[in-house]
Order: structure tokens, then sequence, then C-alpha cells
């Protein structure tokens, strides 16, 4: 196949940077959409040029490294699907194909098609866990877990913290990433304790971090390359409404 | 000079950690046998870890809730993207929560045979007794394990035991596995008790009067070289599978800092293990940048076969069944498609050599899932295998319900790594070694659901007891940021960068590693032959030397350069694979991954204890000079080794 | 409430946390949008009275004015009832004009290849949709309740004024009045499921069908709106 693309090119962070047109003359519909880069990328280094920097790791769909808007859509245009595993027979041979960093204040590019997410892990370590220090932990049977419960806790655990809501949302908020651990956690007999504190901590946090309010407009969740249901922003709502409003819980 | 596999005997070594006596009671001798630090001394004492996987990210998080100043770094733009997370099927435990007779000494037992009799006892003792706390651990921090309908934990049974000891969270078990230490990790973070570095790469051990007391790392994105100090060095930097350029592995695995460690001294055991697995998809063309593996659990309901004539191009819905070799059920009747990881790949191999393979490559047989799905309908096939099946079309575009999958073995797990005693310290005193990166507990094959095992085991239990020890009885001075060693080690970092750099050639990073892989998997593969690897060691130290000769690298230092990464990655395989197929040649016998076509019985692997009851560890005399085999002999009291038969 | 200790962050840069905070402003969203809503609701079926005849209607507005007498002064209920509204209405914008100058902040630049995602509708709709059903809220006050606009425009009047309001020759007014309850309509499409979103009383499994009600429950308070203004302009109430 035939691809022109169009990727964005940025030196360094801060740097003015520009969308530059390339060329692949022999792209393969096997191919992953990382795997065009990498062709690509060995022909800009033969040619005496830098290649495009991008985040990748495990190309199976997991780690959440891969991060790139293709043709306007985070991960592009495959439903439930990453970039990595995003292959070429979802193209038209001759099609040109526009490929951008995540857009957005909190995510700041660091070169290329590469950004900053550290905002996540800092939303993460204000109060995404459950305290449990190591050699603390009860039999694992003494707390059975309902398996409804224990369902939709993976569902929302599934988050891989790619950031494509991010990238989707108009606002950029992280409500959808702050709303699964949110889910996750709290679903879990284990996570109730520090439910209240966390949820508050982890929506400063986020505020902090930069990102927008959520608007539901239900863009992050159409994005999200697990498909971590809008649910869990509104179970985000809920908890906080119950952390703030001090009804049930005092100090 | 003498020729690289002409290698030389040195002294045995012996893991003189581990306390004699009872084995079920080493482990707690042991505990009570190391020294503490006080408290107040802990909050003075600062341990550096390097990899954020499951071991390095739970031995962070342990050490730093046990009082110690922590550094921390990865290679990744966050801790939570380390490999452990792409591990799917489990995580073994005896717990007996089925009530099947499993035991702590079943899963000993097991993973002592299922290593092929080629791991320490004690270790893998502890390891099974460890397996049970690791699962409250986990449970504790909110790791949504799959239940049922009770509340209580599932289990279901994995890799060919007999027993349902394997926890798992659906297909995601070392996402959530990691997830878990993560969330601990940012918590510590979060309390200042660990300094974490993202996107720094260790290239090079501080070693000061013998002892790890740090090292040099570079900051990936403004290209400065870094030196860090500590009273410890902890190593968790994972396996080194991408030596074969295409593996499961994800692309930034790589063997520079356990490899940096082994050049300042530290010996690296049984490099040439490694796990092949048979359920991979198979490779379609030039451009394939990695491998990705279908769970194991597909073996339980799908059919292995291969048209029984080669040549035969015929789509297999019209190949009839009297002419289809389902070669697993034929040669091994007793396990048929259920045999060892090891002997499944091998035998995929085989039929595939013999120009019975399917697929555009040749290189694959089918995973036929069509009496499944006429016997209990489609709806059960896809409630059991459903996500694995999208995984499979989303890749390669055809439809397992309807078409029978293509796979094919790939590199998987890597057994061997740096030489450790029972307290996971390597032959540097100070470095401390954790997860896949060391030689571990699993001999010379991996069994399925155990490596989330050790690497947590490490990382939450052993290691933060032992090396207390270490920082309890050495005396250790303050080191001066501009000390001799110091600063030698970051003129040899800064050095290599300006050498990588300066080459300016012809060829990029990518095309050496993928020869590289090439040259690994034809010799030092699933079989291997004397003539193969010494040809190997040969192409190996010309394809380096040509590699310094016409490397192409561009870009600047002092800026995000991926390519210089994957340049002194590269480098750095190119000097463990000649050590991988030294290894390979030296242990003339077939054991568990390595099989070597001269040790066989009957088409079978033939172990040879009488020669080779050791593990093999290496110690590093110079790029492309003979290193010297230091042996410690393995000693079995407790399980008497025989020979696997699966027929 | 929860007491925060403040902790320290690594090396991250030290942001101010801006308040209220994201979710606080949703719940204001939330909560004004519901007043306003069920205004809606007691406005549109009062109108309905226009088909009752000129005398039902004017009794009713009359009564509006005297509602809660005597036991009340005359007009305090309809007084409580326009602060309550006056606070909705300027809650609402408040929190909107907060929530969209933090978002232009969070996404500072737009990307190059614009696609039409699902999902972005309500985006594209909810900001312009407000700022027109504000505008058309001004004029409307001006029109019927002042009657400064109206051509009519007799105190009490009430059936007349709208009569005279929707005359066919003033089409131009019934057209924009049209054009404004469109807009409320897809206003309130989003709004009313999204309002149970943002105060967290949405499920997985009710999500669809919260979301199929407010459509109906929107489409049936602009039927109940619309019908009043265009029986007029076409004759059929005079």
């Amino acid at each position: 196949m035939r691809l022109t693309l169009k990727i964005w090119r940025q030196e360094a962070p801060g740097a003015t940077g520009r969308m530059v047109g390339y060329q692949v003359d022999d792209a393969d519909e096997d191919m992953s959409f990382l795997e065009l880069l990498d062709v690509l990328n060995e022909k800009l280094i033969l040619s005496g040029d830098e290649p495009v920097a991008f985040d990748h790791d495990c190309r199976e769909g997991i780690c959440g490294s891969c991060a790139m808007v293709i043709n306007g859509e985070p991960h592009g245009p495959q439903k439930a699907t990453t970039a990595c595993q995003l292959h070429l027979r979802h193209f038209r041979d001759g099609e040109t194909i526009v490929v951008e960093p995540w857009r957005a204040a909190a995510f700041p590019v660091v070169k290329d098609l590469v950004t900053d997410r550290s905002a996540f892990d800092r939303v993460i370590a204000a109060g995404g866990y459950i305290s449990a220090p190591t050699g603390a932990a009860p039999d694992a049977h003494a707390t059975p877990v309902p398996k409804a419960n224990a369902d939709r806790a993976f569902t929302a655990a599934a988050c891989i913290g790619c950031g494509a809501c991010v990238a989707a949302c108009p606002n950029g908020s992280a409500s959808l990433f702050l709303g699964a651990k949110i889910t996750h956690l709290g679903e879990l007999p284990q996570g109730r304790p520090e439910q209240d504190d966390r949820v508050v901590r982890m929506v400063e946090q986020h505020d902090a971090e930069g990102f927008g309010g959520c608007t539901n407009t239900g863009a992050c969740t159409v994005s999200c390359p697990k498909e971590i249901p809008l649910d869990v922003i509104s179970q985000l709502n809920r908890d906080y409404l119950h952390a703030t409003t001090g009804s049930r819980r005092s100090a | 000079m003498t020729a690289y596999s002409e290698f030389s005997v040195g002294e045995p070594i012996a893991d003189t950690a581990a306390p004699d006596g009872p084995i079920e009671s080493r482990w707690e001798r042991r505990r009570f046998g190391v020294k503490l630090v006080n408290p107040a001394n802990k909050r003075k004492m600062r341990i550096i870890v390097v990899g954020t996987g499951l071991a390095g990210g739970s031995a962070a998080a342990t050490l730093a809730e046990a009082g110690y100043q922590v550094t921390s770094f990865c290679y990744q733009d966050s801790p939570r993207r380390a490999h452990s997370i792409a591990a799917q099927g489990g995580i073994n435990a005896a717990k007996n929560y089925r009530n099947d007779g499993d035991s702590v000494q079943r899963l000993f037992y097991d993973t002592v045979k299922g290593g092929d009799f080629r791991a320490r006892e004690a270790n893998v003792h502890r390891l099974a007794e460890i397996s049970v706390q690791i699962i409250d651990q986990c449970v504790a921090q909110g790791v949504p394990f799959a239940r049922e309908y009770g509340g209580l934990l599932d289990n279901r049974s994995f890799g060919g035991v007999q027993v349902s000891r394997t926890f798992y969270a659906k297909g995601q078990t070392g996402q959530q596995l990691l997830l878990g230490a993560y969330q601990a990790l940012e918590r510590q973070i979060d309390a200042g008790r660990v300094e974490m570095h993202t996107r720094h790469e260790m290239l090079e051990l501080v070693v000061v009067d013998g002892r790890a007391r740090g090292v040099v790392v570079r900051d990936m994105v403004t290209g400065e070289i870094e030196t860090h100090l500590a009273d410890a060095v902890v190593l968790a930097s994972g396996g080194y599978g991408n030596v074969f350029y295409l593996s499961t592995n994800a692309k930034g695995c790589n063997v520079t800092a356990t490899w940096r460690a082994h050049r300042k001294g530290a010996l690296f055991a049984n490099p040439c293990f490694t796990q092949i697995h048979p359920t991979c998809i198979p490779v379609s063309g030039e451009h394939q940048s990695k491998l990705t593996l279908m769970s194991e659990s597909l073996r339980n309901d799908g059919r292995i076969w291969v048209p029984a004539q080669a040549g035969d191009t015929r789509s297999p819905k019209d190949i009839p069944e009297d002419e289809r070799d389902y070669f697993l059920e034929r040669q091994y009747p007793a396990f048929g498609n259920l045999v060892p990881r090891d002997i499944a790949s091998r035998a995929a191999k085989n039929v595939c050599d013999a120009g019975r393979g399917v697929g555009p490559s040749g290189l694959g047989v089918y995973l036929d899932f069509s009496e499944i799905i006429e016997r209990t309908g489609r709806d059960a096939v896809a409630a059991r295998y459903g996500n694995l099946f999208d995984i499979y079309e989303r890749i390669t575009g055809e439809d397992p319900y309807e078409v029978p999958m293509r796979i094919y073995p790939a590199v998987h797990y890597t057994m061997g790594g740096l030489w450790v005693d029972y307290d996971l310290q390597s032959t540097i005193p100070g470095l401390f070694v954790v997860g896949e990166a060391n030689f571990s507990d699993h001999g010379a094959n991996r069994l399925g659901a155990s490596a989330l095992m050790q690497g947590l085991a490490d990382g939450y239990f052993v290691l933060p007891t032992t090396i207390g020890d270490y920082l309890a009885t050495s005396r250790l001075e303050p080191v001066a940021a501009d000390a001799p060693e110091v600063r030698e080690a970051r003129a040899q970092v800064t050095e290599r960068i300006e050498r990588l750099l300066a080459v300016d050639g012809t060829r990029t990073v990518d095309s050496f590693h993928r020869e590289l892989g090439h040259i690994m998997w034809d010799h030092c593969g699933m079989e291997r032959t004397e003539e193969g690897l010494r040809k190997a060691l040969d192409l190996i130290s010309e394809l380096r030397r040509e590699f310094w000769r016409s490397v192409k690298v561009p870009g600047s230092a002092d800026t995000l350069n991926q390519s210089l990464e994957k340049a002194g990655r590269v480098a750095d395989f190119l000097e463990l694979g000649e050590l991988m197929c030294l290894d390979a040649l030296h242990r003339t016998e077939s054991c568990g991954g390595h099989f070597r076509a001269e040790s066989q019985a009957d088409g079978e692997a033939e172990r040879d204890d009488e020669h080779f009851s050791y593990v093999a560890a290496w110690e590093f005399t110079g790029a492309g000079e003979a290193p010297v085999l230091h042996k410690e002999d393995l000693v079995f009291d407790h399980v008497t080794p025989s020979q696997r038969s699966y027929k | 409430m929860v007491s925060l200790v403040p902790r320290t962050n690594g090396d991250a840069p030290t942001r101010r946390t801006p308040r209220p905070s994201s979710v606080q402003l949703k719940y204001v969203m939330a909560v004004s949008g519901a007043v306003m809503f069920l205004y809606l609701v007691a406005h549109m079926v009062g109108n309905l009275k226009i088909f009752f005849g000129a005398e039902s209607l004017d009794l009713y507005a009359a009564w509006l004015r005297v509602v809660g007498a005597p036991a009340l002064p005359e007009q305090t209920v309809l007084w409580l009832v326009r602060v309550v509204l006056l606070a909705a209405v300027v809650g609402h914008i408040v929190a909107a004009t907060i929530l969209a100058r933090r978002a232009s902040r969070a996404r500072p630049v737009k990307y190059a290849h614009r696609s039409r995602v699902a999902g972005s509708y309500a985006a594209r709709t909810m900001r312009w949709g407000g700022v027109i059903v504000a505008l058309f809220i001004v004029y409307h006050i001006l029109d019927l309740t002042t009657g400064t606009l109206n051509p009519n425009g007799v105190y009490g009047e009430v059936y007349a004024n709208l009569v005279a309001d929707f005359a066919p020759q003033r089409w131009y007014v019934t057209a924009f009045y049209v054009v404004s309850i469109l807009a409320l309509t897809l206003h309130l499409r989003h709004g009313l499921w999204s309002a149970l979103q943002s105060l967290g009383r949405t499920r997985g499994g009710n999500l669809a069908a919260l979301r199929a009600t407010a459509n109906v429950v929107a489409i049936a308070l602009a039927a109940g709106f619309l019908v009043v203004p265009l029986s007029i302009t076409f004759g059929l109430v005079s």
C-alpha cells in the first residue's frame, strides 16, 4: 500500500512544532500502525533525518504507552483498539493519515508524538491506592466479595492509563481515568475505609494538574481502548458528594 | 588472545546464604538469622531499585514502608507500564482452596520437576511457602481477582499441573498485580519515601571497594548523565528475551542493567535457558516488530494439527479429517495437546521444518476450535476465550470462529540471569537482583503462572528481609560524588554514547538487532547443535564488529533520542548473545528449554545429570574474550531427579 | 468533611488547586438546571390554558400573582419563585463559564484533523445552545412579562398579548421563538440525564434508558411550548 502521513514534528518541549508530510510506498496491510512508523523511521534515519519519536512498549495493547491521535481520533478509527494493535488493513491504499500527539495542557509535548503523562501518576499518588503495607494482610478469603462487585471493580481496573480519554475530551478532563480508579477501589470492601479521603484528594490533584471539568460529553468512553464505561464518572460524582456533604461522616 | 569458545573453568561457587537442615524451616531460620537494622538507621539508608515491574515495584514500595529511603528508576514514562503488565494467565499459590490435594510441598515438587531439575531446592521451597502470602497481600491491596458467586476467589488449572492453584483476573492478571504494586509505590512516592525517576535508563553500576554503591543513569528526555549513590543497589530490570529481536517482550525490554553489572563482576548464570512459548501469533512479514502471545489456556480446548502431506496448500476447511496430522495427540497420546511448553514448541518446529507448516510463511500450525464450537456452541467458546479471539482477529484479520487459528512458538521468558545466592545477592556485595533479572527459581524451564509468583515473592517478602542483613552487617562509608570509581563509571557512559554517535555509518540499529535475532533464533533457539552454535559465535562476533563500524545513530545525546537508546541496548545484546551461545555450546545435555540435538533418546530430550547438574555462572573477562565458568553444584535431597516423559 | 493534610509531591510543579472543584461546579450545573427544568414544566402546563379561552388564561395569570394570599402578601410567592429562578440562572451561567474557561485552558491546542467523534454532540451544542436560550429569555421577559416589546403590551391581558405577539404577519417572532425552543430542546436532551450523571445517580444498566427518557421529556416539553405560538400564527387560536 501507498500511504501519505502527516505527522506533528516538534523538537523539544515548548518548541514550535508543525505538521510534516511523508510518503510510505511499501506499507503492508498486515502491519500495525506502529510498524508503519518503524518503516518510516528506518527510511528517515538512512536519509539523514531524525526519526519520529513516539512512545510505545508492549505493542500488545496493555501497557498504555502508545498515544497518538490518528485522523482526529485517539488511537485511530478502530473501536476498543490501541494504536499498537491497529492494523493498516483498516486504511485505504493512497489514504492520507494525520498523526498528532495527545493535546492537553496537562500532557505537554516532550518531542514529536511523545507527551508527558506524569500527571496521571500524581493523581494516583494522591489517593489511588489501598493502604495495605506488606505483611499486614489477612487471609485472602477473610472478606468475600460479591461477584457483581468484583466484576465491576475489574471492569474499571482494566484502565491502562494511556490518556486517550483526556485526548478525546473537549474539556481536557481526566474524569474517566479518575472515575475508573475510584470505582475499582470503591467496589471492594478493602477499599471502603479510605473511600472518602481518596475521592477528595484525587479530585483535588486532578484539578491542580490542569485537567478540565467533565461536562458529560461521553467522548472519553468512545475513545477508551478498554471501553471503560461512563458510569464510573457517575460513581466519582456520587462518592465525592458523599465525602463532601458530611452527611454520614464527621471530621 | 584465546578464542571466545575456549573458556576456562574457575573456582566453583556455592550458595552460602541458605541455612542447612530441614528444607521446610530453612526460610524461617534464615529470617531469624538475619541481623536487623535499627528503625532509626533505616531512615538514613538509601537503596536504589532499578525497574518497576512486579519485582522492582513491590520491592521499592516494601522497602519504603520498612523505613528506608528508596530511589527508583524506570525507562518507561510511568512505573505502571513495566512489562509485567502484559502477563495474561495467572499466579500460582499453594492455598489448596479447592481441596484437591495441593500443598506447599506439591508446588515445590512441581516447580523443581517442571524446571527439569536445574533449580535450587531451597529457593524453590521458599517460593512455594511465600506463594500463599502473596495472594493475601494482593487481595488486601484491591487486586480484583476472579471470584465465584459465593464471593470467594476462583482458581483454574494451568500449565499442565493436576491441581487448580492458579489465581487470575481474566486474561490480565499481570496488569492487575502490577497496578497493585504500582499503587503501593505511588503511595510511598507521595509520602516522600521513594524518589521516582521515570524515563531514566541505568547505564552503569558504580562499584566502590568491591561493593555496589550506585548507578549512572541517563535522563532520556534531557540526555543528562546523572550519578545516584546509595547503600545498596537492587536490579529488577527483567529478562533479555529481546536478544532474539522478535519475542513477546515489550520493545524496550533490555539486558543493559544486568549486563553492565556483569561487566563489573557479577556472574551471569545459565544464560542459554530460554523459554519458547508454543502459542503465539506467527510472523506476518519482515516488518514484524514483536510477537503476541495467545494464552496457553487455549490448548485446553483447541486441537493442534498440520496437513499430513507437505506442500498441501488447500484451505484448512477443505482438508479432510484423514489428511490431517494431529501431531501432538499422535506423538504424546497421554498428554496430547497439553504437553509442557518446551515439548509443544519443539514438535511444532519439527513439523514446520518438514515442510508441513501452514500460512504464508510456512511457519505455523493450526489451533482448531471447530470441534469444541460444534460441541458446546459458539457462545460457550466466546464466554471462555472471547477476548483472546478478539486479539487474534485484530492482529491477523481472520475470524478464529470460522478459520482455525495459526500459531507458532516465540521467545517468551528467560530463566537465566545474574547469579544470586539465597539472599538474592549477586557476587558483587550490595548488588541484589530480583525477578526475571536473576537466574531464579525456574531451572531450565518455567511452569505457567509462576513468573508472577517469583517476582512478587522476591519483591514483597524475600529481598526486604535479606537486604537488611547486608546493611546491618556492612560498614558502609559515604561515597563522594567525585570518587574515582564514580568518575570512571560516568566516563564509561559518556565515552560509549559518544562512540555510538561518532560511528555515523550506513546501517540502522534495528537492522543489526534484526540480524542478531535471526542468528539467535536459527542457532540458539528451539533446537541447538554444536555446529550451529559455533557458526553463531562466529556470526555474532563479526556482527558486533560490523556494528561498531557501520551503525548509524542520528541526532544528539542531549535530547530524547530513541535511536541512541536502542543502540546502547543492542550493543549489549551483541555481547550477551555470544555468551548465550557459549553457554548452550558447553551444556551438551538437553534440559527444559535447552534442547541439544545431540542429546536425545527416541526423539526426546535427554538430560545428563552426571555431568551437568550444576548452575553455570559465567565471569566476564572482556568483550569477545573467553569468559570463566564457575559451577555451582545442585544437590537434590528432597526431590529425586527423573527423566520427564509425556508419552 | 474530609480533613486534608498538605502533602509534598516530589518534584512536581506546585500548582494551585482551583476552587470550586470541577466536581462541585458540576453539582451547581445539575441543581440549577433541575430548578429551571421544573419551572419550565410548570410554565408549559400553564401556557396550555390558552386553549381554554382568554378568560381561563388571564384568570390563571392573575392567580399567579395572588397565590399564597391572604396568608402572605400578594406577589410574595411570585417573587420568591423569581428570586430562586434568578439564582439558578446566574449559578448555571457562572458555573458554565468557569468550566468553559478551564476547558479552554486544559485544551489550548486544537487538533489539525477534526473528526466527528460520537459523544462530542453535547460539547458542540451545549454552549452556543445555552447562549441562544439566554438571549431568548431576555427577549421573552421584555416581550411577555414587562410587555415592553409586545405590540399589545397591556398588563394582565395575557391572552391578547399572546395573540398580538404571534399574529401571522409577525411570523419572524414565531420563527425566533421556534428556533429558541429547539435550542432549548437540544440543551435539555443532554442536560436532563447529564444532571443525573453529575449527581451520581446513573448506572451502567440505566444509562441508555435515561438518555431515551431525556429525549422523550425534552421533546414533549418542546411540543407543549411550540403548540401555543404555532396555533396562533396558523390561526387556530385568535
